[in-house]
């Protein structure tokens, strides 16, 4: 394992900014792996961390295949998740809404371009990331569409969706399609939560990059072989949105089976407890996404179902 | 006559209201009637096109027998944001700039970019004011997509401004209120002039002479209008060249926002505070108006400090 320093910036009265990656194995840059862009992305880090610890004891155990090195970097954002903000501290901006970056730019367009241009070149690339509304994910790995990137790839980590994301303008500055224009193949990985940890989301996100890795010939690890992931497009998922704002009452989990007239959730009035609204299934199918924070606001999409084949 | 635009329920005790004063002239014919709509509060920290909302008002009162159009007035697209002293939309974390056209069907946020829309879509002309951000002041200048070049560019020339920055399309900038609006027929001028956080009463009267110019040249305003600049006007991106903090630390300035610099001239210092010295000393890279400063002290290395127009396209009266 070799730790190095793949970003710098001199701080003023912090300490200096440091975007640490680890590099396991020697040869092509066959693997690039990305934690947290973003200060609340705790899970994110997380995963990286496990997959760290992993891969130090398959390198010991002469399990990384000759010709391949894969750099994992469990941070490009270390700022501010120290201070608890989503965005980079002083001017609130994104830094995956600044790649590829550009060297004599500002700070975040600056850092981005440190990062881009050190993982480039890489045939793969897989980030870990969170959406933008907080809630609770069935894990799965997304990739865009109109990209360099194939089905049969994502089909590799054998977990049990794929889900094809369709380009929006948004996404032009975003790390997953920068590195799909310069020809690796870029994945984002959805594990369960964001501001918290899941161990055992952790462990499903270590599994499914082992079982990617053994799959393209990258390590030598038994990939455990499961039948073919659902493969869907992100407007295929049905939003059930809520009506009313107040208090957010989940009746059931991500990942749930539910019957089409299931309850779902309850909106409740926050000052005399009556039920505004039941929110009920429209479909047969599975929760997706759950809306996981105690308060919602109207016209809110707080549970995605993906319905049955 | 207030009237509100659009609105969602809050969680607790409280709706999200987004409203708009219409005022219309004494002879209520609409036929052929034109509508001009000021538009500003998209960032909740930016708060210049405040006192145009009032000033213009105030003039139009004065000689309210002289208006013969529609004059909307949008002052808060963004109201928890204002109230809170939050660039975006507080809660979501989330650009207001960056949600348009929004989705009628969609979440709360894009419900209400879709509402606004609604509205402001027909305008004859929209002018959607902004005020850099907390860290930057600028001259009044108009920013323009090159796709949209031949329709603003004339009537941005009426506006009072200094300065109109014809600048490259870009994805990204498709889901600004502006270049939806734009894009459907309705002409969108976005105004930048300013600090966030502040107001700077001569520029705010300097827009609403601008705004007036405008009505008059679209037959909504026939009281007096002041004198009219003619602005600058860049086409070239190597017209602007970009002043980047070197290294963090406090950027005290030596010149005043708006002179006009000699090539190596120095435009401020970065400066160590806890050891006193002198990090990098900020000199201009070409001979030109300095149209951006920075007005918030504390700069990370790469920084935004300034930004200055060559020399050859300062042509002034």
């Amino acid at each position: 394992m070799n730790k190095k320093i793949i970003y710098e910036i001199k701080g003023m009265y912090r300490d200096d900014f440091r975007i640490t990656g680890y590099e396991f194995g020697e040869g092509e840059k066959s693997v690039c792996i990305i934690g947290n862009s973003r200060g609340n992305e705790v899970q994110q880090t997380y995963c990286c961390s496990q997959l760290v610890k992993k891969m130090k004891q398959l390198e010991e155990e002469g399990r990384i295949k000759i010709g391949h090195k894969i750099l994992i970097i469990p941070s490009i954002n270390p700022y501010s998740m120290n201070i608890q903000k989503r965005f980079w501290p002083t001017d609130n901006t994104d830094i995956n809404r600044m790649f590829p970056g550009y060297d004599l730019g500002e700070t975040t367009q600056r850092i981005a371009d440190g990062v881009f241009s050190e993982i480039k070149d890489y045939e793969y690339g897989i980030q870990f990331t969170s959406f933008y509304m907080p809630g609770d994910f069935v894990p799965h790995v997304r990739y865009m569409k109109e990209g360099y990137t194939t089905e049969d790839d994502a089909q590799k980590f054998g977990m049990k969706y794929i889900v094809e994301r369709t380009v929006r303008p948004y996404d032009t500055a975003t790390l997953n399609y920068n590195w799909q224009v310069w020809d690796t193949k870029a994945f984002s990985l959805y594990t369960n939560t964001t501001s918290n940890i899941s161990k055992t989301g952790a462990g499903q996100a270590v599994m499914s990059i082992m079982n990617f890795l053994a799959n393209t010939g990258i390590i030598k690890y038994d990939a455990i072989v499961k039948k073919k992931a659902r493969v869907l497009n992100d407007t295929e998922l049905v939003s059930v949105r809520t009506a009313k704002s107040g208090f957010y009452e989940a009746l059931v989990k991500a990942g749930d089976k539910v019957e089409a007239g299931t309850p779902l959730a309850n909106i409740v009035n926050p000052y005399d407890g009556d039920v505004l609204e039941t929110l009920y299934a429209p479909i047969d199918g599975v929760i997706f996404f759950i809306h996981n924070e105690p308060l919602t606001y109207a016209n809110t999409a707080v549970i995605k179902i993906l319905g049955d084949d | 006559m207030v009237e509100v635009v659009t609105s969602v329920g809050l969680p607790i005790d409280e709706k999200l209201i987004i409203k708009k004063n219409r005022i219309l002239p004494f002879n209520k014919d609409f036929t052929d009637m034109k509508r001009i709509s000021v538009v500003t509060g998209i960032h909740g920290d930016e708060l210049e096109g405040q006192y145009v909302c009032y000033e213009l008002q105030r003039r139009i009162d004065l000689e309210k027998d002289k208006l013969k159009g529609i004059v909307d007035i949008y002052p808060a697209m963004n109201p928890l944001g204002i109230d809170s002293i939050t660039r975006g939309i507080p809660a979501f974390d989330l650009d207001m700039n960056r949600l348009f056209p929004g989705n009628k069907d969609g979440n709360m946020t894009e419900y209400l970019a879709a509402g606004i829309i609604e509205d402001v879509k027909g305008s004859d002309c929209v002018v959607d004011i902004h005020a850099s951000n907390i860290y930057l002041t600028e001259i009044p200048q108009i920013r323009i997509n090159e796709l949209h070049e031949d329709i603003l560019v004339p009537l941005a020339k009426e506006a009072n401004v200094d300065f109109i920055w014809v600048h490259g399309a870009s994805t990204v900038l498709e889901s600004t209120f502006a270049h939806s609006l734009n894009s459907i027929g309705t002409p969108v001028l976005v105004v930048e002039m300013g600090v966030g956080m502040r107001l700077t009463k001569e520029y705010g009267n300097q827009m609403v002479e601008g705004i007036l110019n405008l009505m008059k040249n679209l037959g909504i305003w026939e009281g007096e209008v002041g004198k009219i600049k003619k602005p600058m006007i860049s086409r070239d991106p190597d017209d602007v060249s970009y002043l980047n903090a070197t290294a963090s630390g406090l950027f005290v300035p030596d010149v005043k926002h708006g002179k006009r610099l000699a090539k190596g001239e120095l435009i401020g210092k970065i400066v160590d505070p806890l050891c006193g010295k002198v990090l990098d000393e900020v000199r201009s890279p070409q001979a030109g108006l300095l149209f951006t400063i920075r007005d918030y002290p504390i700069v990370d290395e790469g920084s935004l400090m300034g930004r200055v127009l060559n020399e050859e396209v300062c042509i002034y009266e």
